[in-house]
């Protein structure tokens, strides 16, 4: 039953295009699962054994009683100030470093490219490509444990997420104001600020407050590799099986991502305004 | 500021290169300090005239000539220098939706403003009174301090048009400054235009749809139609016959208070 | 230009305000500094700079030796499988997951106000899914090398799940916000909702979710790559191993191996989104 009767626009469309590439790709795909789970060492029979189960079963009874010591909560409560506080400032630093970064790595929209745009583009995508973890594992080898290398960690790996976001932004702006004063012959740099910059920057605020409720989840976890904060002590109670502490950490991150996401939201509403 | 077009063609910056060029050979030649009104239909490539002079686009052919120099033999900077003695005023006022209009006017006047008096000015207006000034002059100096996104659209023309007023620019190109005026403000605006620009001596090019404002108000006028001059006579000798002849088929497009539909189709 | 006392009308009304909220700002950056410890010149003390500047020197030259170029090719397919058998398991949740959370496959919606019973079922797999994807996977990752022990499948649980969140909700949200009107006519019309499943939904929205698939397939050999650091095995555990013996250019090697593979797995995945369009 063909349609061909119908006019073009009245056909149903397919969804995917079925031609032959499609079914290459889908036998690849399936050859790449299967070889996945055939050379990885899973030890299925071991993890859904009675005894994982067991063990498991255990764990979660423990983690549902945290404990509520105050000396412990204080510890825990000037912990979440510092994983905030890595949070903030690792996201702040990246949004200067990253629209410092965004401006040569911009092109205007006659194409013209400054003489930076290409090194610059490959330090945002180098920055980028480092997950935080990394960034923390490399910075500890020259500053040691703590918060700081948290932060510097966060600061850089996200300069080169929000880095590139705000150069796409700077290209897809409206140009009208910006057309009109480079007619006038003023050079680029205050195009950028009188016109650009007014132009895009609800949105860069936007995607930077947005980044900062992605890193409050990454600062919690920095900790993990020595960054300081809850992830830290994380590390050091789960190490030594203290569920009942590992608990109320796993808690105060939870209360603290929250906390965060609401803020965010609340100041991206405010903005639009 | 002298304007001297030669033999210019030109293509709106949308089109293909070889495709039919928006203005043809033209040749026109401005003393400083005259006032030109630009009429004639859509099409006609009056915003393509406006923009070939400001050096917004290369002509194919031909040369312009500011002051006397062929601007695209210039160097970049010497070229720079130049714009920085014109403004052109699009018809869309190119004002950044959430920018303040104190803000967006004293950027009108960057040209003249050194790289401190910039930065200063970004974060703390200093120019505020030349902006209340300029704004007076089209009745809407109490939106000094608004954000540009809380303005009619009447009021978002009419910050654009005070925004030449703060230009240190000898040549004033304005594509079609009124069409969001109603006639009371528009005769005001129109009139402020005019006498700052004598009073200053600068060059004044305007593209209009509003004929009878054209006549009225300025002392040259030059029809464009289909990328060609079709006619370029002092305002009074612009007689309701030509106006017919350039508008034959787009009589719809004339915005008038005063030329008549009738008065048109009889000859005169 | 400026003058010593400046008519009402001419002074800035927003400049006090902005002064405020300067200060304010300033006044939150103070103690940040001090809670995070922020003292940039740490990296310029002489031992530290000893330690960073060897370190750096021997990232040239990469470390190139075939034994241990053959080791990174080993553990980076080990990256690549574990994301992708990570993904395969958070798909085999969050499929049934989705379609028991959507509410374009509800029958009771379909005549206005949804009962009460599946509304309560929805929102308890959405709550599901929500706690699923805020715990982030470095911590599953914690939790399951404690149970299953070190290697490969606490890094596949840990990517399971958290992914299983993710998709579970984008899954939902593609489905929702698409076009309702096929699958509501197969299900007014007596249609099972497995029909409306396969002849309605999935036609319609395979595009969308094929393609954000293979996008968080890439994520996912990111986070594979990274859980390597707590024991999971792959890419991250060897530049774990690396840096704790400080051989700088092992690490060089594993890092700009990590570096080719995001990017490959990012060219990758858009072709793929492109064939699938």
């Amino acid at each position: 039953m063909t349609r061909a009767h119908l006019p073009t626009h009245a056909r149903p469309r397919p969804p995917i295009r079925w031609n032959s590439s499609i079914y290459w790709v889908i036998i690849g795909i399936a050859v790449l699962i299967a070889l996945s789970f055939w050379t990885l060492d899973l030890q299925l029979a071991r993890m859904l054994s009675i005894d994982s189960a067991v063990r498991m079963g255990k764990f979660l009874g423990e983690l549902l009683s945290p404990t509520l010591d105050p000396k412990f909560l204080s510890k825990l409560g000037v912990a979440s100030l510092e994983t905030l506080a890595m949070s903030a400032l690792g996201s702040l630093i990246a949004a200067c470093l990253g629209l410092l970064l965004a401006l040569p790595a911009s092109k205007t929209t006659n194409g013209v490219k400054s003489a930076w745009y290409s090194i610059t583009r490959l330090i945002l995508n180098a920055f980028r490509s480092i997950p935080e973890l990394v960034w923390a594992a490399l910075l500890l080898i020259s500053a040691g444990l703590g918060p700081f290398v948290g932060t510097l960690a966060l600061a850089f790996h996200t300069t080169g997420v929000l880095g590139r976001l705000f150069a796409e932004s700077i290209e897809n702006a409206p140009q009208g104001a910006a057309q009109a004063l480079r007619i006038q012959g003023v050079n680029e740099g205050r195009i950028f600020l009188f016109a650009t910059l007014p132009t895009v920057l609800p949105q860069l605020v936007s995607y930077s407050l947005y980044r900062w409720e992605n890193n409050i989840r990454a600062a919690a976890v920095l900790g993990v590799v020595g960054g300081g904060g809850l992830g830290q002590m994380l590390a050091f109670h789960m190490g030594l099986f203290q569920m009942s502490e590992t608990s109320s950490i796993l808690i105060a991150m939870i209360i603290l991502v929250v906390l965060v996401d609401a803020l965010s939201y609340l100041a991206r509403r405010l903005m639009s305004r | 500021m002298r304007v001297r077009l030669h033999q210019v063609t030109g293509h709106h910056p949308a089109a293909e290169q070889d495709g039919v060029p928006a203005i043809r050979n033209l040749n026109i030649t401005i003393e400083p300090g005259e006032q030109v009104a630009v009429i004639g239909p859509s099409g006609a490539g009056k915003t393509t005239f406006l923009q070939i002079i400001c050096a917004a686009i290369q002509p194919s052919a031909g040369q312009v000539w500011l002051d006397d120099m062929d601007i695209w033999s210039l160097s970049t900077k010497d070229l720079q220098q130049v714009r920085g003695r014109l403004i052109c005023a699009p018809q869309v006022p190119p004002l950044p939706p959430r920018q303040r209009v104190v803000t967006s006017l004293i950027a009108g006047a960057l040209p003249a403003m050194s790289l401190t008096q910039s930065l200063v000015n970004l974060i703390y207006p200093l120019k505020t009174s030349e902006a209340y000034q300029a704004l007076e002059a089209f009745d809407v100096q109490d939106k000094l301090w608004n954000r540009v996104d809380r303005l009619s659209g009447g009021e978002r023309q009419r910050v654009g048009l005070a925004r030449i007023l703060m230009a240190p620019a000898s040549l004033w190109l304005i594509d079609e400054p009124l069409s969001a005026l109603d006639p009371t403000r528009a005769e005001q605006a129109i009139n402020s235009l005019v006498d700052r620009a004598a009073a200053r001596g600068a060059t004044l090019i305007t593209t209009l749809h509003q004929v009878d404002v054209a006549r009225s108000k300025f002392s040259r006028v030059i029809g464009l139609r289909d990328g060609a001059v079709a006619f370029d006579l002092p305002a009074s000798q612009v007689t309701n016959s030509e106006l017919s002849k350039l508008y034959a088929q787009h009589e719809h497009e004339l915005s008038n208070l005063h030329v008549q539909h009738d008065t048109l189709s009889t000859p005169a | 230009m400026s003058s010593t006392t400046r008519s009402p009308h001419l002074r800035d009304p927003a400049w006090l305000g902005r002064v405020f909220w300067a200060m304010a700002a300033l006044a939150l950056l103070m103690p940040a500094l001090v809670a995070t410890e922020f003292k940039p010149w740490i990296f310029f003390d002489p031992d530290n700079l000893k330690v960073s500047m060897r370190f750096l020197a021997d990232f040239f030259p990469p470390a190139l030796g075939s034994e241990f170029l053959l080791l990174v090719v080993r553990e980076t397919w080990r990256t690549v499988a574990i994301a992708t058998a990570g993904l395969t398991l958070a798909m085999i949740l969050a499929i049934p997951l989705t379609l028991v959370s959507t509410r374009i496959l509800s029958i009771s919606a379909l005549s206005g106000r949804m009962h009460f019973l599946p509304s309560c079922v929805r929102q308890i797999v959405r709550w599901l899914l929500i706690f699923l994807r805020s715990i982030p996977e470095l911590i599953w990752a914690l939790v399951f090398v404690r149970v299953v022990g070190l290697g490969p499948a606490a890094g596949v649980l840990a990517i399971g799940l958290t992914y299983a969140g993710m998709l579970g909700k984008v899954y939902a949200e593609i489905l929702e916000s698409g076009d309702a009107h096929s699958t509501q006519s197969i299900l007014r019309n007596g249609g099972s909702r497995l029909q409306a499943l396969f002849f309605g939904l999935l036609p319609q929205n395979s595009a969308e979710l094929t393609s954000y698939s293979v996008y968080r397939w890439e994520c996912a050999i990111r986070s594979s790559a990274v859980l390597g650091f707590v024991g999971a095995g792959g890419l991250g555990q060897q530049m774990d191993n690396s840096m704790k013996m400080f051989n700088g250019g092992e690490v060089a090697t594993l890092l700009i191996v990590f570096m080719l593979l995001v990017w490959l797995s990012d060219l990758l995945s858009g072709y793929l989104r492109k064939v699938m369009q």
